[in-house]
């Protein structure tokens, strides 16, 4: 990579309009403009496979890993078998403590309910620490949107998060929000916000973002965070961050809004204990996260610190669609992003190819649950379905399993398209005959014949074998098949 | 003995040594003429229903074969007819129970020459530096990885190499490589990057699937390169490949 090449010289466009909200359609195009660009590519390459390293590292200091994935897995479970029960013990226990709590069903009631209580406490300054939960529904924008005449500054004070927002651009990771930018394209970000240039250089760079940041943590009227698990027991509320931020963005401002996925609570606070031990050293390979902060309620009387107001928003936004569903294992998710480093797609294209909040193998699945299939048409088709996501996932979703089936959904809602399905159609009768079979085989060397030079087709063909033979050679059918000879005798 | 279609109609000398080396080792082989495919291709992309008709007919012929296993030169195929059966069958009591019996007895090649037949040396010769790739089915649903390794350390002649990231997939992935052709097609330049610092001259795996996309991606790009399926390594004859 030249130095000094300008951060967005590689892509222009403001892609905060191509959220979840947005149609998410088009994956080889994304993918395609990916695979071109050198450094994104070896970027999220160098990062997956540290990432990979790490983590395996690290389930090797834990012998009793895979009893914890069942663990882990049975916990999930029975949440959301229960998934009501737990929801009001949770909201029970965070007002009794003197939080407000709030079911949103939608994105819109989110953005609503912090807007109206920013309007309530005349809030100008909104820090946020990194939530998936905001992302997906797009609050930051939304909230300028439709309450612009508030006239709220919303700064994310995760560094990479704080950095993507400044550059108008997405995560493009679950836990590593800029993996596809460099320190050249961040210096260049900064400089912007900074009113000089600031030199590409890492330690520079940090310190001018955390003394930025900091004058930012102070000024706040209300911070929002996201939340790693709600326990239900205590309405206890976890976040686990590596950079403090998450504590300085909860504790600091008056007000502290949470908010929550429903499928993030879980029952008991010694359950705590086995999604912690998996959450780090699956997504980063440390054996616990820097921060792992609880919360629980606002400050209490005595209390020296802590927000006077503290607001739980818990949000479905078409989770609890998937309850009793054979995709209901989707909404295990604990968002570590172990999928996400072990997948061979994402690690060549990165996340904005999946042109969603969400990317990688989880993003594939639960993109089209949460939007509709007809949104994500392409998602659950960017997977070779080897199964390392399924294998990585540290609470055991069979990832690869729910493409499958979300790929059997889109049939059946007529949404694979008339080739594919007149296709098929031909492949069932052609193979239930065996007669059939024969004679297409007979068809097939009869028809190859222009085509074969070397017992291969080395060049591009039109029609469907296009995408084969565009980039490999395809080796021609033989002149006899086995069956042939294993009549004449082996 | 279950050949899959495309090793049928493109690789037919795959099933030729198949065939020889089971016999060498005293296997009685019968290859049910009615077979055809296990369905994976209409599975894999969606088309479940299609699946199933196909699957049937694969446990009509199979079941109406007198035989203690199904051997089958493919990780996928066979994981298709072993672990997949049972999802194809969902809410279809008989037949999931059904091809639960018969899935128990679908082996793939190497499995079956390692963990039922005890094998480990063969006599095979053949002189070459060769790196293995693994079907990622054979690999994380079979959980037969070290099986066609150690049959190949066993070769006389042949040098088996580590390769860097060898527990990625090569992108093949049945439709996938051609409803995603740019992504594929990176995934195979991966391993094909993996495979030229090795210094391997020779590609050898339990799937020709896989092959197939290697090698589809090798002729139009990559380094002269010998391709070979497991068992064409096991059946040479003077350390030629036959």
């Amino acid at each position: 990579m030249e130095t000094g090449k300008p951060a967005r010289s590689r892509d222009t466009l403001d892609r905060r309009h191509e959220g979840i909200e947005s149609k998410v359609e088009g994956f080889n195009d994304r993918a395609r403009r990916a695979l071109e660009d050198e450094f994104l590519h070896e970027s999220v390459a160098r990062f997956t496979k540290k990432s990979v390293a790490s983590r395996q590292a690290a389930l090797e200091r834990l012998p009793e890993a895979p009893e914890l994935r069942e663990t882990a897995y049975r916990i999930k479970q029975e949440t959301m078998a229960n998934l009501d029960r737990y929801l009001e013990q949770l909201a029970g226990a965070v007002e009794e403590r003197g939080g407000k709590v709030f079911f949103a069903s939608d994105g819109e009631e989110v953005v609503n309910y912090v807007g109206e209580l920013a309007r309530r406490r005349g809030s100008k300054v909104v820090t946020k620490s990194k939530s998936m939960a905001t992302e997906e529904i797009e609050l930051n924008r939304r909230l300028e949107e439709s309450y612009g005449e508030l006239g709220l500054e919303i700064i994310e004070t995760d560094l990479g998060e704080w950095i993507a927002q400044l550059a108008g651009d997405h995560p493009s990771h679950i836990v590593a929000p800029i993996v596809h930018m460099n320190r050249h394209q961040i210096a260049d970000v900064l400089s912007g916000v900074a009113g000089e240039a600031l030199p590409p250089n890492v330690e520079d760079l940090l310190q001018f973002a955390r003394k930025r940041l900091r004058e930012k943590f102070l000024a706040a009227d209300i911070g929002i965070t996201g939340v790693n698990f709600g326990v239900a027991e205590t309405g206890t509320i976890c976040t686990v961050t590596n950079e403090g931020n998450g504590r300085l963005v909860s504790s600091v401002p008056p007000v502290h809004v949470a908010v929550m996925g429903i499928e993030k609570v879980i029952p008991k606070l010694e359950d705590l204990s086995v999604f912690t031990r998996i959450l780090g050293r699956s997504s980063t390979g440390q054996d616990l996260s820097v921060y792992t902060n609880l919360v629980t309620g606002p400050r209490q009387e005595g209390e020296l610190d802590g927000p006077e107001e503290f607001h739980l928003i818990l949000m479905d936004n078409g989770r609890s669609d998937l309850l009793g569903t054979e995709f209901e294992e989707a909404l295990y998710c604990i968002r570590c992003g172990a999928c996400l480093n072990v997948c061979p797609v994402y690690r060549q294209t990165g996340g904005h190819a999946y042109g969603s909040t969400y990317s990688g193998p989880i993003g594939a699945v639960i993109t089209p649950l949460l939007k509709g299939n007809e949104e994500a048409k392409d998602l659950p088709h960017a997977s070779s379905l080897c199964g390392a996501c399924t294998e990585a996932c540290p609470v055991g979703i069979p990832l690869h399993e729910l493409l499958l089936k979300l790929r059997n959904r889109q049939v059946d809602e007529g949404l694979a398209g008339k080739g594919q399905s007149v296709a098929f159609k031909g492949f069932e009768n052609t193979m239930k005959s065996p007669a059939l079979y024969k004679i297409s085989g007979k068809v097939g060397r009869m028809a190859q014949k222009p085509l074969v030079k070397d017992g291969k087709i080395g060049r591009k063909l039109p029609g469907p074998l296009a995408g084969w033979t565009g980039t490999r050679d395809l080796p021609a059918l033989a002149k006899k098949p086995f069956r042939e000879l294993w009549r004449e005798g082996i | 003995m279950f050949i899959p279609c495309y090793v049928d109609l493109v690789y037919p000398e795959v099933g030729v040594s198949v065939v020889r080396v089971l016999r060498r080792l005293g296997v009685e082989v019968t290859y049910p003429e009615g077979q055809t495919c296990c369905g994976q291709p209409a599975f894999n992309s969606g088309f479940f229903e299609e699946a199933r008709t196909v699957a049937r007919h694969f446990l009509d012929v199979f079941e109406s074969e007198e035989c203690d296993y199904v051997v089958c030169p493919s990780g996928s195929c066979a994981t298709m007819a072993s672990h997949y059966y049972p999802l194809v069958f969902e809410g279809l009591a008989g037949e999931r129970a059904r091809s639960e019996a018969l899935g128990a007895r679908v082996r793939e090649f190497s499995d079956f020459l390692v963990n039922v037949l005890g094998v480990r040396e063969l006599g095979a010769r053949h002189a070459g530096k060769a790196v293995f790739h693994c079907g990622c089915h054979q690999r994380r649903e079979l959980g037969v990885l070290e099986e066609p390794r150690e049959l190949l350390r066993d070769v006389e002649g042949l040098d088996l190499l580590e390769w860097r990231n060898e527990e990625l997939c090569c992108g093949f992935g049945g439709t996938f490589s051609v409803k995603m052709p740019d992504v594929s097609t990176a995934m195979a330049d991966e391993k094909i990057r993996a495979l030229e610092e090795s210094g391997a001259d020779t590609l050898i795996s339990g799937d020709s699937s896989c092959l197939m996309h290697l090698e589809g991606r090798l002729q139009r790009t990559g380094p002269a390169t010998r391709v070979y399926h497991l068992a064409q390594i096991l059946d040479t004859e003077d350390g030629e490949v036959v």
